[in-house]
């Protein structure tokens, strides 16, 4: 038997191709993403245009609270993710309230950020960087709130047994989402906090 | 999984970069890079779209690639 009539018999097995919840909300996530993104471009020309008052604007932030969020925001993600997987093979997903909280910390170390910015004399109309920062991520702030929602919504879906395909894919949009949040972050943070 | 320690150890390694608060382009360029990288190893992995139709993880690809280079043009011209 020559290889190719083996490889004929046997075909390798085709990857199974598949869109995380229901394709209409991508367009809405892609859409957010490029709104996101020309905030970023924004926070890089002011860089670029306005770099010594940047740099002392920057002083003013919290990089160490920046770093707690961001790691909050991993720790949230991979919980959903792994969350996903447990509410797809019908077992509980314990690891959901978890990701809950990671994100109420998110919004609570935010909010201590804010509040120790303002008392040090600095906000939205101080200057183009204190602007664009409380803009920013005050847009990022309400988001997350949204994914809060999104993590509430499987939480109560997990809890109810058998989830109908509507269900997970319903599931896959709010997880899809959460993602989302985490991901601009991963951008809005370094831009703000670590690029002197 | 392999992805998560990798985000947190990219996440660490552009703290200690940025955190020196050097003004050099190539450390802000390097912090930048970073980030995207983590921004693919997300939608790829945790948002699912390496298993995604080719259109859809095609159109984050792209978005990734054109994010970056804006951003690491804008760092290095302006």
């Amino acid at each position: 038997m020559t290889a190719t009539a083996a490889r004929t018999e046997h075909p390798a097995p085709q990857r199974h191709r598949h869109i995380p919840g229901e394709a209409g909300l991508w367009v809405f996530l892609l859409g957010d993403m490029i709104m996101f993104s020309v905030f970023f471009g924004f926070v890089a020309v002011l860089h670029g245009r306005q770099p010594r008052m940047f740099r002392a604007s920057q002083q003013a932030l919290h990089p160490d609270l920046g770093l707690l969020n961001t790691l909050l925001l991993l720790i949230a993600s991979a919980l959903v993710a792994r969350g996903l997987r447990q509410l797809r093979s019908g077992g509980p997903a314990r690891t959901l309230p978890w990701a809950l909280l990671c994100a109420l910390g998110f919004a609570a170390v935010k909010g201590v950020e804010y509040a120790l910015v303002i008392h040090d004399g600095h906000t939205p109309s101080s200057n183009d960087f204190f602007m664009y920062y409380f803009v920013f991520t005050g847009i990022h702030l309400a988001h997350l709130a949204i994914g809060i929602g999104a993590l509430t919504f499987l939480i109560v879906l997990s809890r109810r047994p058998a989830p109908s395909r509507g269900r997970l894919l319903a599931a896959e949009g709010a997880a899809a989402y959460w993602h989302m949040v985490d991901l601009l972050w991963l951008v809005l943070f370094p831009l703000f906090y670590l690029v002197a | 999984m392999w992805v998560f320690p990798v985000l947190v150890l990219a996440t660490l390694s552009s703290w200690l970069l940025g955190i020196e608060g050097s003004t050099s382009t190539l450390i802000g360029c390097a912090v930048v890079a970073i980030a995207l990288v983590k921004v693919r190893l997300v939608g790829l992995h945790f948002m699912e779209l390496r298993d995604a139709p080719a259109a859809l993880r095609g159109a984050f690809e792209v978005y990734v690639v054109a994010t970056g280079a804006t951003l690491l043009s804008l760092y290095v011209f302006l």
